[in-house]
């Protein structure tokens, strides 16, 4: 333990803390900005300097050790002034058109000038003149950016996908894909995890809500919502209830009194997907071990639209090894706009579906091609967590006191194997939780149906499963042990690649999920500042399934009985099947070298215009169109003929010059003559 | 896979010696900086293509390469002409005249700052100080440093090139 002195009071903190650590355990909070615990602590933005004695300037403390002895002042005169001029000259070049943000009074820069009681702003500063970049899943700001680079060092270290990094210099500095190139034509996965972490309104989510709005007021529209696991255990967070808690009831009730006609549950095409994708596991594995011929092993989930978006552009050779399965949401919305459409006797076109996500990523899935029936997306809009939170508030619903509402039949049933999808290692053991069964008609061998080597928040996950007198048709399978991996987060995901790419990869299914944690901490969940909400959104989510009564997918009566209704029975191996549930990848490569497709939206601001054409022509032509150009050019020959003339004058002049010389030193000469 | 696979050949031999370069410097802390230095020196300038080909041989991120190249202002983006001319713009030279020796610069060549004229024969670019302050206002033409401009001077100058 370490004794030093802040503010006067002696305190001790652990060897190794930092001062800002050792402040926080002894009840001090030292206003920041750009530090973020456990991600982020460069100490660039320098608001939670604090004066030590004996060191001539100020000391970022989020970066400085504490050290035995040390005489900190946290909040003298010294540091609150240099504290108000900092926060004043990131003020200086800020965008401050906060009542239109909608980062507003949820903005961290709003909440630390009122913290350090800023009342004037004495600095003006070039303001940013970069176009508002919109893609379809990310919106990207950067006249609001303060260049904290939280969102450099997610994207980065984290993700490992580097993206974001700071361009330019000085106050021409921003964050952003090399080049100006909009962030929807790069190899950006839009995971959003720079969105969550993003302390003002730069980086945000694409809006959907206006698109919702006019649907829910379209009377000729059936609007169908379905929600996402990972939605009931965050969405409270935007009421001010705890990181975690269950509102699964309250969300179903806030849906329908927004106007939604039937609410549908994800959950209920993640029980699909499990039978959908296991078979394809089972199928697989059939292929390699018994028929003996090559197949794409191991095979990899396909239920996160970063991830896929990841893989398409960084392993485009390894696609084959994706499942072919839709992810759940898609699946839902295929299912509406057929066999629900059917049941209820409405024209698919005149059905909207929308998903709640905890994703940015779905924006884009619901933007690709391969994602259409009968020429009609199977989903038509996408709302983050923190979107459907706004427009909670926007339609005045006290959701903290509303009473629990139930699904709607017939997409409203789902097991416990379906909620835990929205958390890391989820899917996978949903997956075995069916599969073991199918084969050996024996439930999974762990106590509680926990697959405990894949729980938890590890990067990457393994566990092995053997196979023990398996049922009469899966006999060759008996005594193979399936080895298994997860990972959630992409560098995690590069690493299993890397081994897939090099073909030492040992395991026969990987469940990736894009972002660290998966679905709870998704890249359109709510912004948290609890380091812990993590682990506690995963809690809460384990325990949703164990609440059910039913946990195992294969045993869904609903899923069952649409099987056996539309698809002819389980399995279902036919063209009806493969369209609705099933799709394709596409090669993009790391530079979009392989497929001509931009994400790229036109700004509402129509502040820029983009050609569909390609989109590095597009960077290189914005580029050119920002630059200043000069009126006019002079002819090249005019200009080599005005130098020429020029030129010759001069030479005229000196030879003058030379000639009156001459003419003095002649005068002179024949005076002495 | 890249641009230049369908490129002239001397393209193609440009871009096999910058890939000679990036096996030399790969995996080495700093590399990034050198090997830009020798692919503007061998290509000219820094286009989006060439940068992309650089990411994928050093495995960095684009958007690190060009934060790279769009920090340092002796890296360009653009093609650069024949020569390239650096105006001194040191304190010593900028109290001499330095400025009004852009401004004339501005007006001859008819470009921007950074910019090229029309046949690719000048580049204009101010400097910082170039260590000449004694023969302030100082230019530079390719690496040759002309001491006292004016603008006339200036004039009889870029008549030789």
């Amino acid at each position: 333990m370490l004794n030093l002195t802040i503010n006067g009071i002696q305190v001790t903190a652990p060897e190794g803390s930092t001062i800002m650590e050792a402040a926080k355990q002894n009840h001090i909070q030292i206003p920041s900005l750009c530090y973020l615990e456990n991600v982020h602590s460069v100490g660039s933005c320098r608001i939670c300097v604090v004066e030590i004695d004996g060191a001539k300037t100020l000391q970022a403390s989020c970066i400085t050790k504490a050290r035995e002895g040390m005489i900190v002042h946290t909040n003298n005169e010294r540091v609150q002034k240099a504290r108000k001029v900092l926060y004043e000259l990131l003020l200086s070049d800020h965008n401050q058109d906060c009542l239109n943000c909608n980062r507003n009074t949820s903005c961290e820069l709003q909440a630390l000038g009122r913290q350090i009681g800023v009342e004037e702003s004495r600095f003006e500063g070039k303001q940013v003149s970069h176009p508002v970049d919109v893609s379809v899943s990310l919106t990207r700001d950067m006249s609001k950016c303060i260049l904290c680079r939280r969102c450099v060092t997610v994207c980065n270290e984290i993700q490992g996908t580097g993206i974001l990094n700071p361009q330019n210099r000085g106050f021409d500095t921003v964050i952003g894909p090399g080049m100006d190139l909009p962030i929807g034509s790069v190899n950006c996965a839009f995971c959003g995890q720079c969105t969550v972490v993003c302390p003002v309104g730069a980086l945000k989510e694409t809006a959907s809500i206006q698109n919702v709005w006019k649907a829910l007021n379209d009377p000729d529209k059936r609007v169908v919502v379905q929600v996402a696991p990972a939605i009931r255990v965050a969405i409270g967070e935007e009421f001010g209830l705890p990181p975690g808690t269950r509102c699964t009831g309250k969300l179903a009730n806030a849906l329908s009194m927004l106007g939604f006609d039937d609410i549908f549950d994800t959950n209920w095409a993640a029980d699909l997907t499990i039978l959908e994708e296991g078979s394809e596991l089972m199928n697989r594995l059939n292929i390699a071990l018994y028929e003996k011929k090559v197949t794409a092993l191991p095979m990899i989930t396909s239920c996160s639209p970063g991830w896929i978006k990841y893989i398409e552009h960084s392993y485009p050779n390894l696609l084959p090894h994706l499942s072919t399965c839709k992810s759940p949401h898609m699946m839902l919305g295929a299912v509406v706009k057929s066999y629900y459409a059917e049941k209820i006797s409405i024209d698919p076109e005149n059905i909207y579906v929308v998903s709640v996500m905890p994703c940015t990523a779905k924006k884009f899935e619901i933007a690709r091609p391969e994602m259409m029936n009968k020429n009609l997306p199977n989903v038509d809009a996408v709302l983050t967590c923190r979107e459907l939170g706004d427009m909670i508030k926007q339609a005045g619903i006290d959701f903290v006191n509303l009473p629990d509402r139930e699904f709607d039949a017939p997409l409203g049933f789902s097991t416990g194997a379906a909620d835990i999808f929205g958390l890391t290692g989820g899917v996978m053991e949903a997956a075995l939780r069916t599969v073991y069964e199918l084969i050996t008609g024996r439930e999974l061998p762990f106590a509680n149906l926990h697959v405990t080597p894949i729980v938890g928040l590890d990067s990457i996950k393994e566990a092995a499963v053997k196979i023990e007198q398996p049922l009469e048709a899966y006999r060759h399978l008996d005594g193979v042990e399936v080895k298994i991996a997860v990972t959630s987060g992409l560098s995690g995901a590069k690493k299993l690649m890397e081994q897939v790419k090099d073909g030492v990869s040992p395991y026969h299914f990987i469940e990736v999920m894009g972002c660290p944690g998966g679905c709870i901490t998704g890249g359109g969940q709510p912004r948290s500042q609890d380091p812990q909400v993590r682990e506690k959104r995963m809690k809460n989510l384990y325990s949703e399934d164990e609440s059910k009564v039913i946990r195992k997918s294969h045993e869904n009566p609903s899923i069952l009985s649409f099987y056996k209704e539309y698809l002819g029975g389980f399995p279902a191996d036919n063209h009806l099947a493969h369209e609705l549930l099933h799709t394709h990848y596409v090669q993009r490569g790391e530079f979009n070298q392989f497929i001509e497709e931009s994400f790229v939206l036109e700004s509402p601001q129509d502040i820029k215009r983009q050609s569909t054409q390609r989109v590095k022509e597009t960077g290189a032509a914005q580029k050119s169109a920002t630059s200043p150009k000069r009126e006019e050019l002079k002819p090249l020959n005019m200009l080599n003929l005005e130098s020429e003339n020029k030129h010759l004058k001069n030479k005229l002049s000196d030879a003058m010059e030379t000639i009156d010389i001459l003419k003095i030193v002649i005068s002179d000469y024949s005076k002495q003559k | 896979m890249y641009a230049y696979t369908n490129s002239s050949t001397e393209d193609k031999s440009k871009y096999n010696s910058i890939a000679n370069l990036i096996d030399l410097h790969k995996g080495r802390e700093g590399s990034l900086i050198q090997v830009l230095h020798g692919a503007q020196k061998i290509y000219g300038y820094l286009p989006l293509d060439l940068q992309e080909f650089i990411a994928d041989k050093m495995e960095v991120p684009l958007s690190k390469v060009s934060g790279v190249v769009s920090f340092y202002s002796f890296f360009s983006v653009k093609p650069r002409g024949q020569h390239i001319i650096r105006v001194c713009m040191g304190t010593a030279c900028y109290v001499r005249g330095g400025k009004e020796i852009v401004e004339h610069l501005l007006d001859t060549l008819g470009v921007e700052l950074g910019g090229t004229t029309a046949d690719g024969k000048f580049t204009f670019e101010v400097a910082r100080c170039i260590g000449s302050c004694g023969l302030a206002p100082a230019i530079m033409i390719d690496d040759v440093v002309y001491k006292q401009m004016t603008p006339a001077k200036v004039n009889t100058l870029l008549a030789k090139f």
